[in-house]
């Protein structure tokens, strides 16, 4: 007889809810459950219809495999939008227009492009900014300003425009992500390039340090948590500024033109999916961020 | 220990001045209307001195000394820090200073900190990290080169700020209350290195600090200062010998120069607003 395993290990649910990931579990299963029961009191009339006109004797489980089942539903179940994600990602080859990873690959180039271009934007603005008094009072009112107008009202006129001057696909999205993106990173850097606190100054000033010397040995470093702050929030709405892009020319690739086919032809599904889709490179995105962020803050001296 | 004058005389060893300021004044200007934080101050420092500035606050003895540094812009006077005018003196890195914080940069080794204005002044790494490894030692903080500001008390902290002070060997070492966020027994420990410090590196320091034994135990001349407007009311001169413990605190001549500070800043301060 062996005693192994006696009373050292602890059970296996005591183990789970020990971490994050027995709390989790559990918050997303009653998401699951919640999702279910509105997909069948979202589709439960129409299938009611489906019966009625099909003479058919129903009974409540019927209806209820009837409404996670339908074609069109008004709220797709969570394993009909799984097995479309399964046929568009897994099933097809990358290259073929009906292939989620092509299109989810066209949204992102132009997510990437703008985002940089944006960072850069944002960058070079806060630093204008902070080393030119005029510049602040000059160009903020119109920085700020510029957010205030909606973007799905200059987003066509965007596309139109460099259309006439034969700029398609890719760099109107990206102009667009850019114009997103860069008000937070301007914002966000501002802050950060101006946090160190006077005597960090000062001792720049007892040094004699040129602008430029202070500039890349203070206002850089100091400056680095509030950037990746900042394109956290960038990275995502540059996603959002791709995808609205491609909402108003009907492009044929991206996962806007897949949201906006789905809504032209009642193809619920194919929108969840997409849907799924944008959140999940927005999140993976902002993790890489997160991840380079936290590297940076370690050659940095960051307490672990 | 005589009372001297305002306008005390060199105390250097070869008798030329430092720092020499006459009638200066500096006046804020606010929204209520201009403040005089310093009124026509007259002030000679001498080489190889160690001279501390006390007074309550207000009263201007850290503008005195970022004046000197060229950290604040006189109003009025003149004021020239080793021969030359306050701000080519900056520009020639004719000083270090010591803040009332250590200002550590966080992403910055204690290493690099150290070395950070031999950066700037654009000195080979290699000798950089030599000169680190030299002042580091000489504020007792070798083996700590790779650490982080974070991981170091705040005794350390400040004595690595020193360090950083000191790296460009500068003459001049401008201080302001550099222990005053420090518990007694770290200050009085850290009060009898930067006297060994002096002594062993001649340099010339101006001290500011509102503590009335740490100024008598430091310095060779004390100047008490008074608020509103901020001005020097007695310059008292204290030889004690260069090489002392912190026990002479007990000594009768170390008590007789407190009860003039003491008195200097009773005199000069009214406590009826």
């Amino acid at each position: 007889m062996t005693i192994e395993g006696q009373g050292a290990v602890p059970g296996l649910t005591a183990r789970i809810f020990a971490g994050h990931a027995g709390p989790i579990a559990v918050v997303v299963l009653a998401i699951v459950v919640i999702w279910y029961a509105g997909a069948v009191y979202m589709n439960a009339p129409r299938q009611m219809d489906v019966f009625k006109r099909a003479n058919a004797d129903w009974g409540a489980v019927d209806l209820i495999e009837g409404t996670w089942a339908q074609d069109r539903p008004i709220l797709p179940a969570p394993h009909q939008i799984l097995a479309e994600l399964k046929k568009t990602i897994i099933d097809q080859k990358v290259t073929s227009k009906r292939s989620l990873v092509f299109h989810t690959w066209v949204t992102l180039s132009s997510t990437l492009l703008g985002f940089a271009t944006g960072a850069v934007l944002g960058i070079v603005l806060a630093v204008g900014i902070v080393h030119v008094g005029t510049l602040e009072k000059s160009l903020m009112p119109w920085i700020i300003s510029s957010q205030t107008i909606p973007i799905l009202a200059i987003a066509p006129m965007v596309v139109v425009v460099l259309g006439a001057i034969g700029l398609k696909g890719l760099v109107p999205k990206a102009l667009i992500s850019t114009y997103l993106c860069f008000f937070p990173v301007t914002i966000g850097m501002v802050k950060g390039l101006r946090s160190p606190d006077p005597l960090q100054m000062d001792l720049m000033s007892t040094y004699s340090a040129s602008p430029w010397q202070t500039f890349w040995k203070l206002r850089w470093p100091a400056s680095l948590p509030f950037l990746f702050t900042s394109l956290k929030v960038a990275v995502a709405i540059s996603l959002v500024g791709a995808i609205v892009g491609e909402l108003p020319t009907g492009a044929q690739g991206g996962l806007g033109a897949r949201l906006l086919a789905g809504s032209y032809y009642g193809q619920t599904i194919q929108i969840w999916s997409a849907l799924f889709t944008a959140a999940a490179l927005a999140a993976a995105m902002v993790v890489l961020v997160g991840v380079v962020e936290r590297v940076v803050v370690r050659a940095m001296g960051g307490r672990p | 220990m005589t009372p001297s004058p305002v306008q005390s005389g060199p105390a250097g060893s070869d008798g030329d001045s430092v720092v020499r300021a006459h009638g200066l004044t500096l006046s804020f200007q606010t929204a209520d209307g201009p403040v005089h934080a310093l009124s026509d101050i007259d002030l000679e420092i001498g080489r190889g001195e160690f001279v501390s500035l006390i007074g309550p606050s207000g009263c201007g003895k850290t503008t005195l000394l970022r004046a000197i540094a060229d950290l604040e812009q006189p109003t009025g006077g003149n004021l020239s820090v080793n021969g030359v005018p306050a701000h080519e003196a900056r520009l020639a890195r004719g000083y270090g200073y010591v803040f009332q914080a250590p200002a550590l940069y966080p992403w910055r080794t204690i290493e690099r900190n150290v070395t950070l204005p031999l950066e700037i002044m654009g000195m080979a790494a290699g000798a950089r990290r030599e000169k680190a490894r030299d002042y580091l030692e000489l504020v007792n903080l070798s083996g700590f080169e790779k650490k982080f500001p974070w991981q170091l008390s705040g005794g350390m902290q400040q004595r690595a700020s020193i360090a950083r002070a000191l790296c460009f060997d500068p003459d001049l070492l401008l201080m302001d209350e550099p222990f005053g966020a420090l518990d007694e027994i770290v200050r009085d420990h850290l009060n009898e290195q930067l006297l060994q410090l002096w002594a062993k590196t001649q340099k010339t320091v101006v001290f500011v600090t509102h503590s009335i034994p740490e100024a008598v135990f430091l310095s060779t001349k004390i100047v008490v200062m008074s608020p509103r407007p901020g001005r020097i009311i007695d310059v008292i001169e204290a030889d004690f010998p260069r090489e002392r413990s912190l026990d002479i605190r007990e000594t009768p001549e170390f008590l007789e120069v407190a009860h003039r500070v003491r008195e200097g800043l009773r005199a000069g301060h009214s406590y009826d607003d």
